[in-house]
């Protein structure tokens, strides 16, 4: 019974964001803008978090510093091109697609097409190759049309 | 026969060889890119109380090959870094030559004096980064981090680490001879 309670409660658990009441805009829309870019920009102190959720210094330094561009008039886009001129691409969440990082994106997919071609076409071969012998009457029919072969 | 074999053993010995050359890679480490940029604009006033040091500006750099390190009195590294950096500075062979200019990151001028008297001032400039935004501009994600500056004021080094003995041999004075070599100066 008790752990039913504890997986309940558990389905209840939610994320819990770093950022604390003094430093969110009191503009609700700025606000979301700002939360949805914080989600996306990497704590390059705690690097697997966002900085929406880390409680490093750096990670509220940007946080702030994103709402403060934002409140500016600055666009999401221009934000975001902002920190990842100081950081490079790794302070983004999702890596961007360039032919950098083409093989991390596409790596596996191709990976698992070649194996599955390699893996169809071996078992093809190996259905040639695995016919049972020939039966008594085949091997006899066989015969004969040799001989025909031969004399015609 | 020996064909089936062949490729997928190539392809495992070149996978291989890229993971094992990886050993030696440090995923702490984050590559700049700011590298070969012109030094972002800063303009920051002097610590307070800090006579005779002025502040640090990026208007101030280009003309000469410039190190930049940014520190903290409430910084453990910087502390065990700083002879290092005393010892680099005061090499005759750089007399003159290289300057050294100081980011004080987030501390408080009265921190920033007693860390400075009490270990020595090394720096011909110290900009008081009282709010990290310096910090930011240049792209740090942790203190000490220092920086070379060649003479036309591009960003050439980030060393994001404390400075050991090993470091200054093996990276620092070589990177500052070239830059120095590359000037003529």
């Amino acid at each position: 019974m008790r752990i039913l309670l504890v997986i309940l409660l558990l389905t209840l658990a939610r994320p819990v964001w770093a950022i604390g009441p003094d430093e969110m805009l009191q503009d609700r829309a700025l606000e979301a803008r700002a939360h949805a870019i914080g989600l996306s920009l990497r704590c390059v102190v705690c690097r697997s978090e966002s900085i929406e959720e880390s409680d490093a210094d750096l990670a509220r330094d940007i946080r702030i510093l994103v709402r403060e561009r934002l409140t500016a008039g600055d666009t999401d886009q221009q934000v975001v091109a902002y920190i990842v001129s100081r950081y490079g691409d790794f302070v983004l969440l999702k890596p961007p697609i360039k032919p950098e990082t083409w093989a991390l994106w596409f790596g596996p997919a191709l990976l698992i097409v070649i194996a599955g071609t390699v893996i169809f076409v071996r078992s093809r071969r190996k259905r040639i190759v695995n016919q049972p012998p020939l039966t008594s009457e085949e091997e006899e029919a066989l015969a004969s049309l040799i001989e025909n072969g031969e004399r015609s | 026969m020996r064909l089936r074999f062949a490729i997928p053993l190539a392809l495992f010995i070149a996978v291989a060889a890229g993971l094992f050359a990886g050993l030696w890679l440090n995923p702490q480490e984050l590559p700049s890119p700011l590298i070969d940029k012109p030094m972002p604009s800063l303009h920051l006033d002097p610590v307070a109380g800090l006579d005779n040091v002025p502040g640090f500006a990026t208007d101030d750099l280009g003309g000469s090959v410039v190190i930049v390190n940014v520190f903290a009195s409430w910084c453990i590294p910087c502390r065990a870094e700083h002879p290092e950096l005393t010892k680099l500075i005061h090499d005759p062979a750089y007399k003159g030559r290289v300057h050294l200019y100081g980011i004080n990151y987030k501390d408080k001028p009265e921190d920033a004096r007693d860390y400075l008297t009490e270990l020595g001032n090394p720096y011909e400039r110290i900009g008081a980064d009282s709010n990290g935004r310096a910090g930011i501009e240049l792209g740090i994600y942790g203190v000490p981090e220092t920086f070379l500056i060649d003479v036309k004021g591009r960003i050439r080094l980030r060393f994001p680490a404390p400075i050991s003995d090993a470091d200054a041999d093996k990276t620092i004075r070589p990177a500052l001879n070239k830059l120095l070599a590359e000037s003529g100066k």
